[in-house]
């Protein structure tokens, strides 16, 4: 048993644990020893893989291993991680825990919220520890299908509409996924799933042609790849808070996991050939998310729109090919991660107490709920890529990466989407601005209460969270940038 | 007209002649079938074409094999069967009727959407 | 020089106690403490200068010394971002302006801002401002620069919207904001280009005058310009949106709903120079590579220079009047710069440009300490609410006098041998450009001296209270910036700093000087007649050019054309229909798919009826059609 496979057995238990749970605190109690568990080990996986690493150990994935699952097809569960990886479960670590405490008071049914929740986690984690595509793709649709329940019963506004239409759009993606991972499996000629078998086997051009696309694209739907964009914003409009975090934070950066881990990797040559074209519809995506975030008035819509724009800078980065610019999308992977999650969260709690998400329905709240107020401004400015929070290190790894790419076409690309930093700051300063500044617009906002002890738990462990890779890059960015060399490798090959 | 009445009388009846009535029998029930919207008339049409395959059955046997008895054997099994399959389907029509007042086939649309 | 680190780590420390502690602590404890620790920042600045300028010329050349420096962010293998401390002769003496006038404003802000709201978060703010210029003017490289140029534009967001609850107030940071962020958007780009072909972010490898570290541009041209060219001039698009150049400049003006020690200190002193000082921190590269550009820098900054002055001269708000004087006093540094070449004399622009600025935030910090010791004692920003306030105001009085006589450029105060310099400079590269900028500070004369008439004699207000002199934590402020005024501009400036650090004495140019006194003095005479006594002569003139009078006081429509642009053609004619388009075509098409596919199942459900007979009806057809082919085919 490897102690990777902890990150799905843990939500599994904690998925036992809630089933046995009686009273309300019984479950509130399984889910946050359970969260807590698994930041605990995220940790301590982060510890023991920067502690190989400086032992030398060289080796494309560590503590790998390796179960057959059903021979016949070949079907193996193997797990194995590399320094992408692992940022990437320290991320979902601290979601999962934040959006625990982010969903304290869920009403009604917490039980059956807490034990959708642990399901979908344990999908997303399983999804980011596998290295073989069957597993990776059993584990994706575990992490999809509870969304729809997640927002379907305990959403707001159009929860059905909104689940329906994420689900659907997500489902068609893996649609296209699932012949994309079957065609490379049967292309290449491998006798495993394992990625990394099949990335020593070559998949020839004529396949490669049909399958990166389907590829690129089954991620990229989760990913909010302009067009297949628009489940994003009604989605999460609909989602309960800890699903927006989880889904807006985690999920979506499994579209862009996935491509760089399946699509790039194994496809290099196809990549290297059809990058032009998803760089232009990546390109739109940051540009147009941002003009069409600075319309809306409904905070879950900005946000949303905002997500469109930065997740779309990380196709845009893994695209450009190049050791810095992916570092920069795994950066940006991680800072829009925490930062759309905070954002959430404090959307939920803000919703939570004047019962409306219009800016112009509110105004004055900082005065009434100072920390709230504060902890939205630092959402926003890690947001608008301010220096010393997240924001600014992954988004100018990426700018920097993808500005050092030898073609001139990319580089005019990188200008356009360089000015997406501006219209970001236009959009959170006008949230900014209507929401929290100025005179209190209702008279029923004079009174209401700032957070309580678990809403701060989870809003400071977000912005701890930001602050310390913002403050201190320099250690993730090395462990990034040395996992993706190998990937790099392959298309110089 | 003469000629056959004398075969018919002179017991040397023709294949052709059994095979005529049965297929006129077994239109005669396709046609109810399809066009009553009584139940109890198509159940008619059914066992019209059920009877209509049991002289086809008989007159084969008959004239085919003259020596085995499996076409007979095979006859009476259908009659069997068809009066077992009237029974009940003479009890849901009864059900039915206590139900809806009605044995239209038209007004059985309650287990649709 | 180690202990440099300090100077940098104390704000920050200093921000994140009170920024944590919020309102946890009595005002007074957090006061106290931020003054505290600026006082220790100021000493170990000046003691650090003293150090540089006294140890550290080496066969006559001030050495570049880089006390500390750690790799902070890794790019590629020659690209990364350091964090560190790079001492120069520019960068100690911005050291000093900015200690100083930041140790200035936290005392003087101990009077002003007392009882305030969120005192404990103005002095968190104004310690991440203090920490975030110490660090853009330590900068090792133009990275960090950018890090921290966009901290400053932050800290410079929070304090202009210090006053949050106040609409106008939130607008004008938002404002300022953007208008410095798109200006950003130039120097990211910028800094991308000259990264990108000279593979480096160092300034010392980008200034040493090693040409092939530039080799990467040969040939590389971009519209028929060279891109080198293309770096620079978006550099200083950066620059000049900080620096509140012209077309950039609508910011600042708005940017005075701040706190007045705010103006002081961030929009008088220190951030608005950042842009001169990011072109005399890049000096060689223009000059060497782009003289081009460095003229269109020369352009710039004169016409901002004159367009601002004139609209200073007409503006009633007193703290705008100190804005545009500063718009049009940072044009002067920028002509400076834009005119001066490297080396010795050659480069008396280079060293002028510092001198002014040196000087300048001296004297303007001053001026809005005054003004704001001003309002505080008549809570008012307009100039008729004022008038004959001397009786009551002498320290402020005084005072506010020495500084606009520095800034007219009257001897023996500061002013003018710092701007005596730069029309030096000016007269060199061209006459009339030497002419023009002398008209500019004509006028600069003669608005300073309206403010100051309008404000200490003229006809007196009626004011509610009686006004009062300021208490002795605000006036003390006052004197020592007053006497700096008095004294500073006998500093040997070109011993200290020079474009190539190689000390060389300047002499006083008697024709220019003497020009420029006359024109000053002139200036303030007309002052004196206009503005003195009660006097009909103004609303006469501006009567007779009513359309330029108009046209100035509405800041000749240029934030209006901004509303345009932002209002109606981005956000109405590119965002909304980007918006529309996304829920509607876009949405659309992923809603009319979901919609086919069920009219499509509608469609095909009544296939499947649950009619027996119906099934059958198809099934005989069936049949026959089979049977009908099984025998005719």
């Amino acid at each position: 048993m490897n102690f990777l496979s902890l990150f799905v057995l843990i939500p599994a238990l904690m998925m036992a644990g809630l089933f046995l749970s009686k009273s309300r605190n019984q479950i509130r109690t399984v889910a946050a020893i359970g969260a807590s568990l698994l930041m605990i080990l995220s940790g301590i996986l982060t510890y023991l893989y920067l502690t190989q690493r400086a032992a030398g150990n060289l080796a494309e994935m560590l503590f790998t291993s390796d179960t057959v699952w059903y021979a016949p097809f070949n079907i193996h569960y193997t797990v194995g991680v590399d320094g992408v990886s692992v940022s990437m479960l320290l991320l979902t670590s601290v979601i999962v825990f934040t959006g625990v405490f982010a969903s304290w008071k869920i009403d009604p049914l917490p039980k059956e919220f807490f034990l959708w929740y642990s399901l979908l986690s344990s999908g997303v984690y399983g999804f980011f520890i596998s290295t073989d595509l069957f597993t990776m793709f059993m584990f994706y649709e575990i992490a999809l299908i509870p969304m729809y329940l997640l927002i379907g019963v305990w959403g707001s506004g159009r929860k059905e509409y909104g689940a329906m239409k994420l689900t659907l759009m997500l489902m068609g993606g893996s649609a296209l996924l699932l012949v994309g991972i079957l065609g490379i499996y049967y292309s290449s000629g491998a006798t495993s799933m394992n990625i990394l078998e099949i990335s020593k086997h070559h998949i020839p051009m004529a396949f490669q042609r049909y399958f990166f696309p389907l590829t690129f694209m089954g991620f990229g739907v989760l990913g909010a790849l302009f067009p297949f964009h628009t489940w994003s914003p009604d989605g999460h409009a609909s989602a309960p808070t800890a699903v927006s975090m989880l889904h807006a934070g985690v999920l979506m950066k499994l579209g862009g996991y996935g491509a760089y881990r399946v699509a790039i990797y194994l496809m290099p040559q196809a990549a290297h050939e059809m990058a032009w074209f998803f760089l232009i519809l990546t390109g739109i995506s940051v540009v147009y998310g941002a003009f069409a975030a600075v319309h809306q008035t409904d905070l879950k819509y900005i946000n949303a729109y905002s997500s469109v724009s930065h997740c779309g800078l990380v196709l845009f980065a893994i695209l450009m090919l190049n050791t810095t610019a992916m570092t920069g999308a795994v950066l940006q992977m991680l800072s829009h991660g925490l930062m759309t999650a905070l954002f959430f969260a404090l959307i939920g709690m803000i919703y939570g107490r004047t019962h409306t998400r219009l800016i112009t329905e509110m105004g004055g709240l900082m005065k009434v709920l100072p920390f709230l107020g504060v902890s939205y401004v630092i959402a926003g400015l890690a947001s608008l890529g301010l220096p010393g929070l997240s924001g600014f290190v992954a988004e100018m790894t990426i700018f920097v990466g993808s500005f050092q790419h030898v073609d001139t076409f990319h580089r005019i690309l990188t200008i356009v989407a360089t000015s997406s930093i501006v219209i970001t700051a236009v959009y959170i300063l006008r949230v900014v601005g209507k929401l929290l500044f100025g005179a209190v617009q209702d008279a029923h906002h004079q009174h209401l209460e700032d957070a309580t002890w678990y809403e701060r738990l989870s809003v400071v462990t977000l912005i701890i969270a930001i602050v310390a890779i913002g403050s201190a890059p320099f250690w993730i960015s090395n462990m990034i940038h040395d996992s993706v060399v190998p990937v790099l490798s392959q298309i110089i090959k | 007209m003469g000629d056959l009445m004398t075969t018919f009388f002179s017991g040397q009846v023709p294949v052709e002649a059994y095979l005529g009535v049965s297929l006129i029998m077994f239109f005669a029930g396709v046609y109810g079938f399809l066009t009553r919207r009584n139940m109890l008339m198509i159940l008619i049409s059914i066992e019209l074409m059920l009877n209509a395959a049991d002289i086809n059955f008989t007159a084969f046997n008959r004239y085919l094999f003259p020596a085995q008895l499996e076409g007979f054997y095979f006859a009476l099994f259908t009659i069997a069967i068809a009066a077992c399959e009237t029974a009940v389907a003479i009890a849901i029509i009864i059900n039915i009727y206590r139900n809806l007042t009605s044995v239209e086939v038209g007004n059985l649309d309650q287990m649709k959407e | 020089m180690q202990y440099t680190l300090l100077i940098l780590a104390l704000p920050l420390l200093n921000f994140i106690v009170l920024g944590l502690v919020d309102s946890k602590w009595k005002p007074k404890v957090a006061g106290t403490i931020g003054t505290l620790v600026l006082t220790i920042v100021a000493a170990l600045s000046y003691y650090a200068t003293y150090e540089y300028f006294s140890f550290h010329k080496v066969n006559g050349v001030f050495e570049k010394l880089m006390p500390f420096n750690m790799e902070w962010l890794r790019f590629t293998d020659y690209l990364h971002i350091n964090l560190g401390i790079l001492l120069d002769p520019i960068s100690v003496m911005m050291l000093v302006v900015v200690s100083t006038v930041s140790l200035m404003v936290h005392i003087y802000s101990l009077g002003y801002m007392k009882g305030e709201r969120g005192f404990e978060r103005y002095y968190a703010f104004l310690s991440l401002f203090t920490f975030s210029m110490l660090g853009l003017v330590l900068a090792t490289n133009i990275f960090q620069m950018y890090i921290f140029w966009e901290l400053v534009g932050v800290s410079s967001y929070l304090l202009i919207g210090f006053y949050y609850t106040k609409p106008s107030a939130v607008a004008a940071a938002k404002k300022a904001f953007i208008v410095t962020r798109f200006a950003d958007l130039g120097f990211l780009i910028g800094i991308l280009l000259l990264s990108y072909f000279t593979k480096t972010f160092d300034f010392e490898a980008l200034t040493s005058g090693n040409a092939s570290v530039f080799a990467g541009f040969t040939g590389v041209s971009f519209m028929g310009i060279s891109v080198l060219s293309w770096a620079m001039a978006l550099i200083f698009i950066g620059g000049a949106g900080k620096s509140a150049m012209f077309p950039l400049h609508i910011w600042l003006p708005d940017a005075m709903e701040g706190p007045t020690p705010v103006s002081a200190l961030i929009h008088a002193a220190t951030m608005v120079v950042a842009g001169v000082y990011l072109v005399a921190r890049l000096f060689p590269i223009y000059d060497l590579y782009t003289p081009g550009v460095l003229h269109g820098i020369a352009y710039v900054g004169a016409f901002t220079s004159l367009f601002a002055a004139i609209i200073a001269v007409v503006q009633t708000d007193i703290k705008r009047v100190l804005a545009f004087s500063t718009i049009s006093q940072i044009g002067f540094m920028m002509v400076a710069l834009g005119v001066s070449k490297m080396g010795g004399e050659q480069g008396l622009g280079y060293m002028a440009s510092m001198f002014h600025l040196f000087t300048h935030a001296m004297f303007k910090a001053l001026l809005f300490l005054g003004a704001g010791s001003v309002i505080h004692a008549v809570h008012s920003n307009e100039m008729n609410h004022m008038g004959g306030l001397r009786k009551y105001m002498p320290i402020t009085n005084i005072t506010f006098l020495i500084a606009c006589l520095a800034i007219a450029g009257i001897p023996p105060f500061s002013g003018f041998f710092s701007k005596d310099e730069i029309l030096t400079a000016a007269f060199q590269f061209s006459p009339y450009f030497g002419a023009l900028m002398t008209f500019t500070a004509g006028l600069t004369a003669f608005y300073m001296f309206r403010l100051y008439y309008s404000i200490f004699w003229g006809k007196e207000h009626k004011h509610q209270h009686t006004p009062h002199e300021s208490p002795l934590v605000m006036a003390l402020p006052l004197v020592f910036l007053a006497l700096v005024t008095v004294f500073a501009g006998f500093i040997p400036f070109g011993e200290l700093v020079s474009s190539d650090r190689v000390p060389f004495h300047s002499e006083l140019d008697l024709t220019v000087a003497s020009i420029s006194v006359i024109v000053a003095l002139f200036s303030i005479t007309l002052a004196t007649i206009f503005y003195r006594k009660e006097s009909k002569i103004p609303s006469l003139l501006a009567t007779k050019f009513s359309g330029l009078h108009k046209a100035a006081s509405s800041r000749f429509y240029v934030d209006e054309v901004y509303l345009f642009i932002t209002k109606k053609v981005i956000f109405n004619n590119v965002s909304r229909p980007i918006a529309w388009f996304d829920r509607h075509i876009i949405d659309g098409t992923m809603n009319g798919f979901a919609s086919t596919t069920q009219w499509g199942s509608l469609k095909i459900k009544g296939v499947q009826s649950g009619q027996v007979q119906q099934y059958a009806y198809v099934f005989l057809l069936g049949t026959l059609v089979i049977a009908a082919l099984v025998l005719f085919v």
